[in-house]
């Protein structure tokens, strides 16, 4: 047990480490003292204000990365969640302003819009590769091309409204369909918020990890959808349909895909415009592989992701480090977890086999030993 | 497959880090410029206490565009008005606008943002910070009394170059290349189109976007830019025009490539700032002017009127009338013409040509 905790932690704290020694001497060759930046990052990032505007930040990532990570665990590499949010986005955004409706079913109107948008989107990708055995990678590509270029450009011009402005919005959703800010909630327990608003969604967003955690690790589904990520054959064998599986995980982690975009939307811009928050879906791949799929390693992926690009705002500004230093701390972390997580992995098994090893000895001969644990590894 | 899946992620990780370090090098120059700008300021006689924050746009110090002409005000009212400045830049998705905003707001008294994009994040900003003064480049819809909006007069400048180009071509034949379709870039379109046809309206004139938003890459693709330049060219077209940021590397090249492959010369204009110094040697001799966009001298003279006490909220037009826009003269190649530049000048200003703004 102490064991299993120790690998556990082992990973990420290996991560972090490197990703500070690395950061520390490109800062040094910029010229920046990198105790000075990091103090400075810490004081700002440690204030309510920094950790709200974190907490809007993962909030889109987790998103994300849950998106990504349905079709991780079904070992589907879905690059579509770009195309299917931002395409999610605008024609909830043109819905939730047409529609009149009280304030609580306006927003879940909006909500169900977008999950059901980016369902489509990434069942589309789902059906070539079900029928057409069209890799995910190529379809989702160029999904995301179509989805962003074509199909919301599109959409984007014919719905602008116009106005003096130099941007390109569409309507903007009347009060009934936005998410209320949170900071009442936490002013009962800290102190008074100074011009940020901890967005809503934040509570959606705690809901998907819930249910992504159950379907996963307590239903017949997940079990279906990891034993055939685990080893299609296999699973193909004791009577799962692989073809559905994979429409399942598509559509799955569209709808959740649809969902990235709705934390900006309800929560601050009320309207698709020229600002929208794009790559939020590229970022999420990170964000999975830094949580290894698991609801809270997410989560926590997300956070620290959030937290970096949000608290680095201060370098620049007092002068201590240009902000891009944040994007190599981000991408040492990511690749050294990466590396770390394997090289654990590999340590774990090795112990397994060799514990499986030990206790298969005393009543096999010797040469089935063998083949045993080289399947393991 | 699993194995697969991790070459995927170490690709992926490393891909990051790689475009983090290529990011670098530009922010690096522009950190050690900043270090450089502050010895400046306590070198020079300092006639101001004024603190001046200024948040670029995603790209930042070294884009070659509009960011790097805010940054070139800035760094003048540094070595000149002796203020104190700050810089940031919004992050890769420019999801932290209003963050930056306001951290610049805590300990300047002037902060800019640069670009229309910077529109709804000042207006939350300069709210919750009435006794700071802020200035936007290229919007007037904020409506504010401590929020000056930068605008300029795009179509002018265009007018203006649109002539030189009509002047210029032998074919009857000139094209105008848009970075991103979006209302300011229509603007160049709408001013270079009307200053062909004030000259000849029997000329052809090809015109194309590289993308629409939302796709913003449009600004940033001299791949791109290059091969429209080049069917353009191949079109019959020997002046083309761009507005198109970081993407009219391309058309440079193109005009140097089809010129140099025995093809009659044809040439470019730039945009924003005076292009035939900045775009490198040898594409220097196919530019024939740029249209000027004098972004440094509204941050310039903008803080000048902080400092001196006259700033004001509301619209600020840069225009003709005040060399807001302009045309340059660098190579000498619209020398002949300039007298015929400076008439329709004139005209504009005096308000007997009046420019449209959308195409």
């Amino acid at each position: 047990m102490g064991k299993k905790i120790l690998y556990a932690v082992a990973a990420p704290i290996a991560a972090i480490i490197v990703a500070l020694v690395i950061s520390s001497i490109v800062l040094l060759f910029a010229g920046a003292n990198p105790l000075s930046a990091y103090n400075n990052m810490w004081e700002f990032g440690t204030r309510l204000e920094t950790i709200i505007e974190t907490l809007n930040r993962a909030t889109p990532l987790y998103l994300s990365g849950i998106a990504v990570a349905i079709g991780f665990r079904m070992n589907l590499f879905n690059i579509g969640v770009e195309g299917q949010y931002i395409l999610a986005a605008i024609i909830a955004a043109k819905v939730g302003a047409e529609v009149n409706l009280p304030p609580v079913l306006h927003v879940l109107v909006i909500i169900l819009t977008a999950m059901v948008v980016g369902a489509i989107w990434s069942g589309i990708a789902g059906f070539l590769k079900v029928t057409r055995n069209v890799h995910e990678v190529i379809s989702t590509i160029m999904l995301n091309a179509i989805a962003v270029a074509g199909v919301t450009s599109y959409l984007l011009s014919v719905w602008d409204v116009p106005d003096e402005s130099l941007d390109t919005a569409t309507k903007e959703i009347p009060q009934s369909g936005w998410m209320p800010s949170l900071n009442p909630i936490v002013e009962l327990f800290t102190r008074e918020i100074n011009r940020v608003e901890l967005w809503g969604f934040i509570v959606v967003a705690i809901i998907v990890g819930i249910v992504y955690h159950v379907m996963i690790n307590r239903t017949r589904i997940g079990f279906d959808l990891r034993a055939s990520g685990e080893n299609a054959s296999a699973a193909e064998a004791s009577g799962t349909d692989p073809k559905r599986m994979i429409m399942t995980a598509m559509v799955a982690g569209g709808a959740v895909a649809g969902l990235v975009g709705l934390p900006e939307l309800l929560g601050s811009s009320h309207a698709y415009n020229l600002r929208f928050t794009q790559g939020l879906g590229f970022a999420g791949i990170a964000v999975a592989l830094l949580g290894r799929n698991s609801a809270i390693g997410v989560a926590i992926g997300a956070f620290v992701i959030g937290w970096l690009d949000r608290a680095s705002g201060v370098l620049e500004v007092r002068g201590d480090a240009p902000r891009e230093i944040v994007s190599i701390m981000t991408g040492v972390i990511i690749l050294a977890a990466v590396i770390a997580y394997a090289v654990v992995e590999r340590r774990r098994r090795a112990e397994e086999a060799a514990a499986a090893a030990a206790a298969t000895a005393a009543e096999r001969p010797p040469d089935e030993v063998g083949a045993a644990a080289g399947g393991e590894s | 497959m699993r194995k697969q899946l991790w070459l995927f992620a170490i690709i992926m990780a490393f891909a990051l880090v790689v475009a983090a370090c290529g990011d670098d090098d530009d922010a690096g120059d522009g950190g050690t410029e900043t270090t450089a700008a502050g010895e400046t300021t306590t070198a020079a006689p300092a006639e101001s206490t004024a603190n001046v924050g200024l948040v670029f746009d995603i790209g930042g110090r070294g884009d070659q565009s509009f960011n790097d002409s805010a940054a070139a005000g800035l760094d003048q009212a540094t070595a000149e008005l002796g203020i104190t400045p700050s810089e940031a830049s919004a992050n890769q998705d420019g999801s932290n606008r209003e963050e930056l905003l306001n951290l610049q707001a805590d300990q300047s008294d002037l902060v800019f943002g640069v670009g229309f994009l910077f529109a709804e994040p000042m207006t939350n900003a300069a709210t919750a910070s009435p006794d700071v003064n802020f200035a936007i480049v290229d919007d007037a819809s904020v409506d504010l009394p401590n929020v000056a909006g930068l605008v300029f007069a795009e179509q002018e400048g265009s007018f203006l170059v649109g002539v030189a180009a009509a002047l210029k071509s032998e074919a009857g034949h000139v094209g105008f290349i848009g970075g991103v379709n979006t209302e300011l870039i229509q603007r160049f379109e709408a001013g270079f189109i009307a200053g062909v046809q004030a000259v000849d309206p029997a000329i052809t004139i090809a015109n194309q976007y590289i993308t629409e938003p939302p796709d913003f890459a449009g600004f940033n693709d001299p791949a791109s830019g290059k091969v429209i330049a080049q069917s353009m060219f191949e079109g019959g077209a020997d002046v083309v025009y761009h507005a198109a940021g970081g993407s009219g590397a391309g058309l440079f090249q193109a005009a140097k490539e089809f010129s140099d492959a025995g093809g009659s010369k044809v040439w470019a204009i730039g945009v924003d700032s005076d292009q035939y110094l900045t775009a490198g040697e040898e594409v220097q001799e196919f530019i024939l002017t740029s249209m000027l966009k004098r972004v440094d001298v509204a941050v310039f003279s903008t803080v000048e009127a902080h400092v001196n006490g006259t700033f004001a909220g509301g619209p600020n037009v840069f225009d003709l009338s005040v060399d807001g826009v302009g045309y340059s003269t660098s190579g000498g190649y619209v020398d002949d013409i300039v007298d015929q530049l400076e008439d329709y000048k004139a005209k504009i200003i005096s308000g007997e040509i009046v420019v449209p703004s959308t195409p």
